[in-house]
């Protein structure tokens, strides 16, 4: 299945060759989880700190067992703010 | 001792200048900055004086802790009765000006009256006067700032100046010192140039006395260590600037576009941090230069840009190709996602004359999407916009309104009236993003549930920066709530509230509080000034203030009525993201956020709690 992983910020060089900008379609197999994809493309855990599935936050104890699907879109930051 | 004790008292109808010393009574109820220059306020002006009149009165007030060595310790504020709301006005900035203030002696001015012809105020240390500033007027930002320095021989002079945007008393004309620093919001800048005042220039060549230095020392330098060590304002904040938001916010589904219709922006990237990061095609170099640091700050989130030679908008301008102060996040979103517009480097220029006409990029953009609205919807046209194809998406459009805006030229004279007025005089209110008149920055309610409850209650119109709930909401500081919930939103817009009427009263930067809890603020501000300052009187001032503040609204004829949310906000549910469905549920907050507040269900608060707070 596909998926569109977006990573921003200082995370951008995790992404893998012919990413768009911030993001990359990606392959994954069924039972792929948030945590099990970021690991395979080794984002360092520490650095993930905004991890937003379809654009809602899982927090860190709870990406290793929520499944990505066919079509999602998976976003990630390091520790960011604004104003 | 963090305070030196004066204040400038300027009367520009006679042209007279006082001293007089600091109230240390209300320094000790209202702290600095934004709560004493209040406390000032609310004594001396009528609520419902015409700001736009002699008798409303413009202050600029510094903190304890500005001009001191605490991190981004160089805020001032600008206080008056804001002409674009008819509320109590208080806008923050950064720059230098404020430590330069503080350094030639003084802990605030207070301008009355109304000049007869255009001054400008010099301040170097005890030597005040007021000029004529035949010359300056008609000038821009950047020029008087340029010949102010020039004629005093002087580049150390620090310039907090109107454009030709307060001059022509554009609604949501800015002060802007040092450049691209601006008092931005709510119109102080239209007060300025109600007042005939072009410009205030500043030199000072003392320095500011602490209470207890060695303390002082030990608790600036902790708090340094903490800002360092916490990766949003010790990497974050540096590299990125706020604009890292840009896809935060769009992926959250809580983007306000083309006028708050939808809530994502589909070219969102194209003009975020990253984009402003990347060479371009057209010459290999980014957008952004540099980042660059307010006064003793050591977060430096301020961006730094340069826009491409051979865009449009500058190709035959040369005095446009110099680095400036480049695109925040709140200017990116009004400029670019409210106008659906996707030119980062028309939107940079844009931002430049906003800084150098002196206009508030936020509520400028978010009338240029309202009018955009009128525009596509038949409501006006060519006729009444003077041929500009006023279409979501055309940067050509955006330029050509702020070059009409400023000068009050054309249909940019029906621009500077904001969104409220504008949409009103279409018969199409509907179509304002306001609250009590001032346009809502880029955070929408419907997806953060909590900055609707924010925007209906904030003192000074709808705001992020009075209570900013996305720090829990979206980013998780201090600790993660659901931004599509209301329960236990009006608990935290409260505590958010409260503590930053205390920061904003102190000299420090908001920003400090992705870090910072008033646990590192308090001992700051506590070995700096006499008072006892712990983190329960912070927190009570703060409350005080906010209490303050809305009394002096109530007199001014605000109600419960106008704590309200645009009909768009409460209606029309999110179309796409995570909030698809949702509206903003204001109605779910509201009457337990006044119960907590320790308010009536009219929004008045009681007396119990007048007395508590001791207003
Ligand atoms: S954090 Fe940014 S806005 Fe605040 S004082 Fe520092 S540079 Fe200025």
């Amino acid at each position: 299945m596909q998926v569109t992983l977006k990573l921003f910020a200082s995370l951008t060089p995790f992404l893998p060759a012919g990413a768009e900008r911030n993001a990359a379609q990606i392959e994954v197999a069924d039972g792929t989880t948030i945590l099990s994809l970021l690991d395979s493309y080794n984002v360092p855990r520490e650095h993930c700190h905004l991890v937003m599935l379809n654009g809602v936050y899982h927090a860190p104890e709870a990406r290793g067992s929520v499944p990505v699907s066919d079509g999602d879109h998976l976003a990630v930051w390091p520790p960011v703010a604004g104003g | 001792m963090g305070w030196t004790g004066k204040i400038l008292r300027i009367d520009l109808t006679n042209g007279t200048v006082n001293t007089e010393a600091l109230n240390m009574e209300w320094a000790d109820k209202y702290l600095g900055q934004r709560g004493l220059a209040s406390k000032y306020l609310v004594e001396e002006v009528d609520p419902k004086a015409d700001p736009l009149g002699p008798e409303n009165k413009l202050i600029m007030a510094t903190g304890p802790l500005t001009g001191t060595c605490a991190s981004t310790g160089g805020r001032y504020s600008v206080i008056t009765k804001g002409p674009l709301t008819g509320a109590i006005a208080c806008s923050n900035s950064g720059g230098y000006f404020g430590a330069e203030l503080k350094f030639a002696g003084w802990d605030m001015v207070i301008f009355e009256g109304q000049s007869p012809k255009p001054v400008y105020v010099t301040i170097f240390d005890d030597d005040v006067q007021i000029r004529d500033a035949g010359g300056l007027w008609g000038k821009s930002v950047w020029e008087a700032d340029k010949k102010i320095k020039s004629d005093h021989q002087d580049q150390m002079i620090h310039v907090a100046a109107i454009g030709v945007a307060g001059e022509n008393e554009v609604l949501y004309s800015c002060i802007v010192n040092d450049l691209h620093r601006a008092a931005g919001r709510s119109g102080v800048g239209a007060v300025m140039g109600n007042k005939n005042l072009k410009a205030v220039a500043v030199r000072g060549t003392g320095g500011v006395k602490v209470k207890d230095f060695k303390t002082f020392m030990d608790a600036t330098n902790a708090g340094k260590k903490v800002l360092k060590d916490n990766a949003v304002t010790g990497q974050g904040l540096p590299a990125f600037g706020t604009q890292v938001l840009m896809n935060v916010i769009n992926e959250a589904g809580a983007m306000p576009t083309r006028n708050g219709k939808d809530v994502q922006f589909e070219s969102a990237n194209d003009i975020s941090a990253e984009a402003m990061a990347e060479p371009r095609r057209s010459d290999g170099k980014p957008n952004l230069l540099t980042n660059q640091a307010c006064f003793g700050c050591t977060i430096a989130c301020g961006r730094i840009s340069k826009i491409d030679e051979t865009h449009y908008t500058v190709q035959n301008k040369p005095e446009y190709w110099h680095a400036s102060g480049g695109l925040e996040y709140e200017a990116a979103w009004a400029l670019g996602s409210a106008t659906g517009i996707k030119d980062l480097e028309g939107l940079t220029y844009v931002n430049f004359i906003c800084n150098e006409q002196g206009l508030d990029p936020i509520t400028f953009g978010a009338t240029v999407g309202a009018a955009m609205e009128l525009y596509e919807t038949g409501v006006i046209d060519d006729k009444i916009t003077g041929g500009i194809e006023l279409k979501f998406g055309s940067s050509e459009a955006l330029v050509k309104c702020v070059e009409l805006t400023g000068k009050a030229e054309g249909f940019g004279k029906e621009l500077g009236l904001g969104s409220k007025r504008l949409t009103e005089k279409y018969g199409k209110p509907e179509l304002s993003m306001t609250v009590k008149g001032q346009e809502f920055p880029a955070y929408d309610p419907r997806g953060i549930q909590g900055m609707g409850l924010t925007y209906a209650t904030s003192n000074r119109g709808a705001c992020h920066l009075r209570g900013y709930t996305v720090a829990s909401e979206i980013l998780g500081i201090p600790e993660k709530t659901d931004p599509l919930e209301t329960d236990g939103k009006p608990g935290l817009v409260k505590a958010f509230q409260d503590a930053t009427a205390a920061v904003d009263s102190s000299g420090l930067c908001v920003f400090t509080t992705f870090a910072w809890t008033l646990e590192d603020i308090a001992p700051q501000v506590d070995a700096a000034v006499e008072g006892n300052w712990t983190v329960d009187k912070m927190l009570e001032v703060g409350e005080r203030i906010w209490n303050m503040e809305r009394i002096f609204n109530n007199k001014a004829g605000f109600t419960a009525a106008d704590d309200n949310l645009p009909e768009r906000l409460l209606k029309d549910a999110a179309k796409t993201g995570p909030a698809k469905g949702l509206v903003a549920g204001l109605d779910k907050m509201l009457p337990e956020y006044y119960d907590l507040r320790g308010w009536t269900q009219e929004g008045v608060p009681t007396n119990e709690t007048l007395e508590r707070l001791a207003v």
